[in-house]
């Protein structure tokens, strides 16, 4: 990854709750999805990361508020955007899907015309121009007999196909980003499979960058270039994927990949370690580093750990200063 | 969509004739023999006994049922006896005035509780949220008489905007003699639409497509104006149909108020005199358009949301 | 949980509410339930005691105190007979709100029980039931007790009669709707199990729930109701002079409208209390259900 990054999150932090009592579901963030590039977001129920991705598009609801940080795309603050810049910011450069691919199509309008609508007010097309292009970009997400198919309500579509409208609708104006918050959780395992294909080929057509939230290690693992690991509202651990499957510093990290069932384990009795404990609660304020309770690794010293993300190797950051898997030159006999 | 208002309309003759059928037998076994108590002072039991016959009174009730019946689907509505006149013209020429009460009225409703439920939820629990409800509260509880009369005398007797009774056709004379009554009835059904249409956009704006449509740069303007709105308003069609009787009612209440001869002040009248020729067919004529608003509320209802055509009641 | 748990273990606060303790005592309701029953429990106080405590009677006439305005020694003003509007609204305060207790409150437990029925069976007796309450709820309230006026003739007992006929309807349909809900409930389903009768498990399980959604309605209820007598009255239906009902004294008042508002307009005002008492109450508790 060379130049400057597409998206730059830094410090990101988002509270909810009275002014002087907040409480921070994220707790200074900071992540870079260069362009081109597939990053996976990925972490437990609760540790913030569906709130950083629409934290990129400031779609965080009251009571909920973004409260420091800066979220940077090619180099603009999209903070600091006025109402108007930040409307052609999600018009043009940056396009979203969401979980439930039913509640996220307005059940009242037929598919096609919520496409048309979008392609109208985003790029002035006419009508019948719209029209063409939306049956073109349906077809373009592998739609079948998109013709006909642009005439359905959503309810009449499948989960599959339904997800593929909302990459069409998201992508229509062809952004440079799509985040996706969790876009296969509600699908059965084949449609994933296909959907996340379809992401990756769009990112090949189009050299589009995808930052991709799940906590389903499988799809992260499936498309994903680079990863960035979160919990408790922090991020523990970024790295390209083949590096957090060999070589991952963070416990956490290690401990998620431990617990994930692979299918060569099928028929043995092999014991899959859990995570002893459970997640930090939104109300606790922890000292030091958020998962030294539950850790295997805890020294006393974890307590003033600050959560900052260090390099450990060109492109490689962990928050974890104790680096109990590092292999020094005493262990490997190569240089550190 | 065809079969869904084919099976609601079926639905509804079967209410319709539900309908005949109440307000038959209601009128008929309610104790008290209409003819005798009115003629009673004035008139010889002969003829009494003549009136009697002719209203079909001497015969069995299942017969006379049946008279009805095949009268009132034939458009004969009979005759009102204490006035000498045929029901169905009396009728016909009072219908106007009620029934551009009534639609002059609902527009009235909508052009205030539109934009005050919109305001009331884009900013809940704040302080104008809070205002336009308390607002509502307060209408609500108030006679439709008494508000009127309250307008009337502010806005017709001191300030002398409107006139405060009378009636005349044409547009601006309609404008002039209707728009009291219109906004009395119109200000006491906003504070239902404005109650229903916010929470409803309260409920929808929390949706997922919402956010959708916003991330991908539609106008605000757009998101709730469309989107919002089209899905928000399933809930208050349906309270507005539910409310018809009610504006019925508020109508015939402020005809005399504001002295307005519709069909109101008709049934007033032959309530005061005992017609129940006269009240029969006012009660089937209500009963029948709130039915009939009903349906096509479930009509429009199925137009706007595809989703409704498939549920089965 | 298995099937078993679930038909031995249901809830104890749902199954078998013994009828005293509905409501969670007066205690533990929250502000606006207090208040607004604070208000309308004065209110009834003071219907209640009109005989002993208005000023002065109904029909008597202050000659030297013609349509003068509201004063100490007339709160509310007098008409141009010279009567103390303020007794003549406490007095049709007292019949107004006997009335309205009465046509609220009879019609409730007989339509409760028939839409619980409904609910409760389904099928044909669902569809009869059904059939029926819809033709009721058709008929524009107002237009039906006119109707059962013109037969019986002006006065109270012409609401007393028409209002029950069709107001038990809107509380069938709102019993029935959750009957539907709630038969499905687990502790309903553990009636079946325990092999209660079903005669039983609607009565002793299911009414209570829905008695509380039904008395929440009621408020909303009272408050249409009185405003239909008090229409009914104004137009002349009512209560027969002398006797003042509300709706009387305002159509009285309407005559020296520009000259003495308070005639008309303070018996509206009261009017409006009660609607935004009964409303608080309303409001209040069906806040404390959502919990």
């Amino acid at each position: 990854m060379s130049g400057e990054p597409l998206l730059a999150i830094d410090g990101l932090r988002v509270e909810f709750g009275p002014a002087d009592a907040p409480l921070a579901a994220v707790k200074g963030v900071g992540l870079e999805v260069g362009a081109g590039e597939i990053v996976g977001l990925i972490g437990e129920s609760g540790s913030g990361k569906s709130l950083t991705c629409r934290s990129v598009m400031r779609l965080i609801h009251p009571p909920g508020r973004i409260a420091a940080g800066s979220i940077a795309f090619e180099g603009r603050d999209v903070l600091a955007m006025s109402a108007k810049e930040l409307r052609d910011f999600r018009a043009h450069e940056a396009g979203m899907i969401y979980q439930d691919p039913f509640s996220s199509l307005n059940p009242v309008f037929r598919v096609g015309e919520q496409i048309v609508e979008t392609l109208r007010s985003n790029l002035g097309m006419g009508k019948d121009e719209a029209r063409k292009h939306a049956v073109e970009l349906l077809d373009g997400v592998g739609i079948p007999d998109p013709e006909r198919r642009a005439l359905s309500y959503p309810h009449e579509l499948s989960g599959g196909m339904r997800q593929r409208v909302m990459i069409a609708l998201a992508t229509a104006s062809r952004p440079r980003l799509l985040l996706a918050d969790e876009p296969t959780t509600a699908l059965d395992v084949t449609t994933q499979a296909q959907i996340l294909a379809l992401l990756q080929r769009l990112r090949a057509e189009r050299g589009m960058a995808v930052l991709i939230v799940s906590h389903d290690f499988g799809v992260i693992a499936q498309v994903c270039d680079r990863v960035a690991v979160m919990y408790g509202g922090h991020v523990v651990e970024t790295a390209p994927i083949g590096t957090i499957y060999e070589q991952a510093e963070h416990p956490y990290t290690r401990a998620l990949m431990e617990s994930v069932p692979e299918l060569e384990s099928a028929g043995k009795r092999v014991r899959r370690p859990g995570i002893p404990g459970s997640p930090p609660e939104l109300t606790e304020d922890l000292e030091g580093c958020v998962f030294a309770p539950r850790c295997a690794y805890a020294r006393p010293s974890c307590k003033d750990v600050s959560m900052a993300l260090e390099p450990v190797a060109p492109d490689h950051r962990t928050a974890c200063p104790v680096r109990p898997f590092a292999r020094t030159a005493a262990t490997t006999g190569a240089p550190a | 969509m065809l079969s869904y208002v084919l099976h609601r309309m079926a639905l509804s003759v079967v209410v319709l004739f539900g309908l005949l059928v109440a307000t038959f037998f209601i009128i008929h076994l309610v104790p008290g023999d209409p003819v005798t108590i009115v003629l009673a002072g004035h008139g010889t039991p002969q003829a009494i006994a003549e009136t009697r016959h002719e209203l079909w009174l001497d015969r069995p009730l299942l017969e006379q049922f049946w008279l009805y019946l095949s009268h009132t689907l034939q458009g004969q509505f009979g005759t009102a006896f204490t006035l000498n006149a045929s029901v169905g013209e009396l009728i016909g020429q009072r219908v106007a005035p009620s029934a551009i009460m009534i639609g002059y009225g609902i527009l009235w409703a909508l052009v205030i509780g539109v934009p005050l439920a919109v305001i009331a939820a884009l900013r809940p629990n704040g302080i104008v949220d809070n205002a336009i409800r308390l607002g509502t509260t307060f209408t609500f509880a108030m006679a439709s008489f008494w508000l009127g009369l309250m307008l009337a005398l502010l806005l017709g007797l001191e300030l002398h905007i409107f006139p405060v009774s009378g009636y005349e056709t044409g547009l601006s004379g309609i404008l002039k003699t209707m728009t009291l009554p219109a906004l009395t009835l119109g200000l006491g059904l906003a504070a239902v639409v404005v109650r229903t249409l916010r929470s409803s956009l309260l409920e929808v704006l929390s949706s997922e497509y919402i956010d959708a449509a916003r991330s991908r740069g539609l106008s605000e303007v757009r998101v709730v104006g469309k989107h919002a709105m089209r899905n928000a308003l399933m809930n208050t069609i349906t309270i507005l149909s539910v409310n018809v009787g009610f504006l019925i009612g508020g109508t015939f209440v402020l005809e005399q108020v504001f002295q307005i001869p519709g069909v109101g002040s008709l049934l007033l009248q032959g309530v005061q005199k005992r017609d129940y020729q006269l009240v029969q067919a006012l009660a089937l004529l209500s009963g029948t358009a709130v039915v009939l608003a009903g349906l096509a509320a479930d009509i429009l209802q199925a137009w706007l949301d595809p989703r409704v055509r498939l549920a089965r009641r | 949980m298995s099937t078993v748990e679930a038909f031995t273990t249901p809830e104890p606060a749902e199954l078998a509410v013994p009828r005293r303790r509905r409501m969670s005592g007066l205690r533990g309701q929250p502000l606006p339930v207090k208040i607004g029953g604070a208000i309308l429990a004065l209110m009834a106080l003071l219907a209640l005691l009109a005989p002993v405590i208005a000023p002065y009677g109904q029909n008597e006439l202050d000659f030297n105190n013609l349509l003068s305005g509201p004063s100490l020694t007339h709160f509310f003003g007098t008409d141009e007979s010279g009567r103390d509007i303020f007794s003549r609204t406490l007095y049709a305060l007292r019949v107004d709100l006997a009335i309205v207790v009465f046509v609220t409150y009879i019609p409730l437990p007989i339509g409760v029980l028939v839409g619980a029925i409904a609910g409760y069976f389904g099928g044909w007796v669902d569809a009869v039931i059904s059939r029926v309450t819809d033709v009721m709820i058709a008929f524009p309230f107002f237009v039906l007790v006119i109707a059962v006026i013109a037969i019986v003739g002006p006065g109270v007992k012409g609401m007393l009669i028409g209002v029950p006929i069709a107001a038990w309807a809107l509380y069938a349909r709102l019993a029935r709707s959750e009957m539907l809900v709630l038969r499905e409930q687990q502790f309903m389903l553990a009636t079946t199990a325990l092999g209660y009768s079903r005669r039983r498990a609607i009565f002793r399980h299911a009414v209570p729930n829905l008695l509380r959604s039904a008395l929440i309605y009621s408020t909303i209820d009272m408050v249409v109701n009185l405003l239909l007598l008090a229409s009914l009255a104004y137009l002349g239906l009512g209560a027969q002079p002398p006797n003042a009902e509300l709706g009387s004294i305002i159509n009285e008042g309407q005559s020296s409208l520009l000259s003495a508002w308070w005639v008309a307009t303070l018996p509206g005002l009261v009017i409006v209390l009660f609607g935004i008492a009964a409303g608080l109450v309303g409001d209040g508790l069906s806040d404390g259900r959502r919990r």
